[in-house]
């Protein structure tokens, strides 16, 4: 039962991650997602976050097999 | 409605015209808005000389869907082009090409208005330019909604 983590942009550079499967008995929100992902570093306060390419914020509910993306502020245009 | 996402350099008045004849829209319309975005040579106060342009494929693509159906549900439009690039871009390169038709003007410009500022803060692309002077690289900073 597992979660995929994905990180664009700046942050994935500054997490050094692009992607990675989180252990869903061990995840209940998108914040535990972020935070069995990085090991804990604090997420930077503008970081946008979509679960299955809707965005939501950090409480919302995961569950088996949801894409969870974090990334900073678009610049597209 | 035509929205694509482009890999490669694309001339955006080829386009236009091509859609225009492909799709018969004279006589329906009495305004067509176009807003064409281009790289620049400079950003911030630093000659720019090439960029990179990250998107998130799959979400980025709904997200213009998304976008363009709500411009339909807002105003009359009779139809909707949209363009966008990713990947290596060029100074003068067109980044963006949208397209509203409509019966009347104000809802050309209000929906071509709506696509790009909708655009510029919801469709995840990032963009990060190569700086001429050191060839270092930064990233641009986005604006912030959801």
């Amino acid at each position: 039962m597992a979660i995929t983590a994905k990180f664009f942009a700046s942050l994935r550079e500054s997490l050094q991650l692009d992607e990675c499967s989180v252990d869903l008995s061990k995840a209940h929100t998108v914040a535990d997602v972020w935070r069995l992902a990085t090991n804990g570093k604090p997420m930077p306060p503008n970081t946008l976050i979509a679960v299955n390419m809707e965005y939501t914020d950090r409480k919302y509910a995961v569950k088996e097999g949801d894409e969870v993306a974090f990334f900073p502020p678009v610049s597209g245009g | 409605m035509k929205i694509e996402l482009y890999g490669n350099p694309f001339n955006p008045w080829e386009e236009l015209n091509r859609y225009q004849n492909e799709h018969s829209l004279q006589g329906r319309v009495g305004a067509a808005c176009v807003f064409v975005g281009t790289m620049r040579d400079f950003n911030q106060g630093d000659k720019v000389s090439a960029m990179h342009l990250e998107h998130y494929p799959e979400m980025t693509a709904g997200y213009m869907q998304k976008i363009a159906s709500e411009a339909r549900q807002r105003w009359e439009v009779e139809d909707l082009l949209m363009l966008h690039r990713y990947g290596d871009i060029q100074p003068s390169d067109t980044i963006v090409l949208l397209a509203a038709w409509s019966a009347h003007r104000q809802a050309a410009f209000d929906a071509c208005r709506y696509l790009i500022e909708e655009l510029k803060t919801r469709a995840p692309f990032w963009k990060k330019e190569t700086l001429l002077a050191n060839n270092s690289t930064r990233w641009v900073q986005g604006t912030a909604k959801s």
